[in-house]
């Protein structure tokens, strides 16, 4: 069972490269945006940090782990994720995901696993430049344990902005024209840019408990400064669980309620 | 089609995009709530300024200028270059040039058809931002109200022009998208979205002053917030038309030309 669906997934990421290596000219271009993006995007910090040397207990070196985690998980998320994800709400459109559903194997890791964009792997690089830079401002490097501690809330953030994403196509067979969903996750994920700890009141609520972002990018910065409790560590994988198992859920509800275009 | 028949017509047409924004919205209110930016960046320069003031920004300057700009940002959208780039690729564009009346007028009224349910959106907002942080969320001079609309109008004028720019630039190139989307990262940092002009170092500010973008967001919310003697912001205001006279004027030429090397499917 497993060994076949390592199969699976290793033909449809052949694919995805393949077909990638088609449009080397326009990833390249589209590589070129983020990165500009990317530094862009980092003008409030550069110019919070002229004002003040540190902001809700982060130094600027501090802010910037932050930084490189995001960039880091937004390449996984654009590279891994939302592609394939953007394939399903293209086939609840047109009304084809019969044919994925008639597929002997399970829908959601056949609609997972459709489309990566192996170009998007240069925010990855940038995002760990961004961490390296960090540690180089800091004049200090990170601690071992924190590094491992890292990896594995990788691996939770991952499961974790799946899940949401999850959630979110399965929105898709409510509200059908949604191209634009992508655009509003993204639109929230952007808040995960900084420290969590910026945030106060109901948005600092939201982003621990409603939308953990928390959990991603700011957990692992701490985590490397040596500075994240244990009790943090095993609460983010226990969250990460529950979170899957519900997207799991919901996603199962979703196709039982699906009514394909000739029903 | 003679401008005397456009302009009779015109109000027509923004019905009809009132009913497309109405009949879409749910799709409309995604779009407003994936512009959440502005609340994000005002938790950030709220805790920027908890110790002392940034520039002229107290903290409650920060919440009525974030929630200025996110009101400033639902009434001045636009999707014209999207829209175009999209039409171009399928050839749907031959569809519009049938009618006696350039297309360019019906982007613009299916943008300003959503002005009223966006406005549904906004004016709870601006209330809301009142509410805390007093007076200063609104202007506080009489002429400032007039000048407020000017300025909105001059805004989404920047922005829909500029959109229509940039979508036609498909007619010459593939797809316009890649242009959009850097026009898109110099408009989130220059336009005052994710800060005020103001906290700006001074020769920044001065090539912010140039280029259209900080028209767009930042002088909107600026006559809203009052930040300004009248005297600046007339001269603003100027600055403002001037680039909506060169944009309109570069969107029309561009416009013409390219339409010669459009060839629809089938025509």
């Amino acid at each position: 069972m497993l060994r076949r669906y390592a199969g699976l997934l290793g033909v449809q990421l052949r694919a995805s490269v393949l077909l990638s290596m088609q449009y080397r000219g326009d990833f390249l271009l589209e590589g070129l945006i983020s990165l500009f993006w990317t530094f862009t995007a980092m003008a409030p910090l550069f110019v919070v940090y002229a004002e003040r040397p540190s902001i809700a207990g982060w130094s600027f070196g501090e802010s910037l782990l932050v930084v490189g985690w995001f960039t880091l998980l937004q390449g996984v998320l654009e590279g891994a994720i939302t592609p394939s994800l953007n394939g399903v709400v293209e086939h609840i459109r047109k009304g084809t995901l019969d044919f994925v559903l008639l597929k002997p194997a399970d829908a959601q890791f056949l609609v997972s696993t459709t489309g990566f964009e192996p170009w998007r792997a240069t925010n990855v690089l940038t995002g760990i430049a961004i961490i390296v830079y960090a540690f180089h401002l800091l004049e200090r490097g990170p601690s071992i344990p924190g590094i491992f501690a890292a990896l594995v809330l990788l691996g939770t953030s991952t499961v974790l902005l799946y899940s949401m994403w999850i959630l979110t196509v399965s929105a898709a067979f409510v509200v059908v024209k949604v191209d634009n969903l992508t655009y509003f996750f993204q639109s929230i994920f952007d808040a995960a840019r900084w420290p969590s700890s910026i945030f106060k009141g109901p948005l600092a609520f939201i982003f621990t408990f409603i939308i953990p972002l928390a959990l991603m990018t700011t957990f692992p910065a701490e985590a490397m400064l040596g500075r994240l409790p244990l009790r943090a560590l095993v609460a983010a994988v226990a969250g990460s669980f529950v979170f899957a198992f519900v997207a799991r859920r919901v996603w199962l509800r979703s196709i039982g309620y699906y009514t394909s275009a000739s029903s | 089609m003679s401008l005397r028949n456009t302009l009779r017509a015109f109000p027509t047409l923004l019905r009809v995009g009132f009913a497309e924004a109405l009949a879409y919205r749910a799709e409309l209110l995604i779009w407003v709530l994936s512009t959440t930016m502005p609340f994000i960046m005002m938790a950030l320069w709220t805790a920027v300024a908890r110790e002392a003031p940034v520039g002229p920004y107290t903290q409650e300057g920060f919440v009525s200028y974030f929630l200025g700009t996110f009101v400033v940002r639902q009434l001045t959208g636009a999707w014209a270059a999207w829209q175009i780039n999209f039409e171009v690729r399928q050839g749907t564009l031959a569809m519009r040039l049938l009618r006696p009346m350039s297309p360019l007028w019906g982007y613009a009224a299916e943008n300003l058809g959503a002005v009223p349910m966006r406005i549904m959106v906004a004016v709870p907002v601006a209330v809301f931002s009142v509410l805390v942080v007093g007076e200063q969320a609104v202007p506080r001079e009489w002429w400032g109200w007039p000048l407020l609309l000017v300025a909105l109008l001059g805004g989404w004028l920047i922005t829909f022009l500029a959109n229509v720019c940039i979508g036609t630039m498909s007619l010459f190139m593939e797809s316009s998208n890649h242009v959009m989307d850097v026009w898109l990262v110099l408009f989130f940092v220059l336009s005052g979205y994710m800060f005020p002009v103001d906290v700006l170092p001074g020769w920044m500010r001065t090539v912010v002053d140039w280029l259209p973008f900080r028209y767009q967001i930042g002088l909107p919310v600026e006559v809203m917030t009052g930040d300004r003697t009248w005297q600046e912001t007339l001269l603003l205001v100027g600055r403002q038309w001037i680039w909506v006279l060169l944009l309109g004027m570069l969107a029309v030429t561009l416009w013409r030309r390219g339409l010669r090397r459009f060839a629809a499917y089938g025509g």
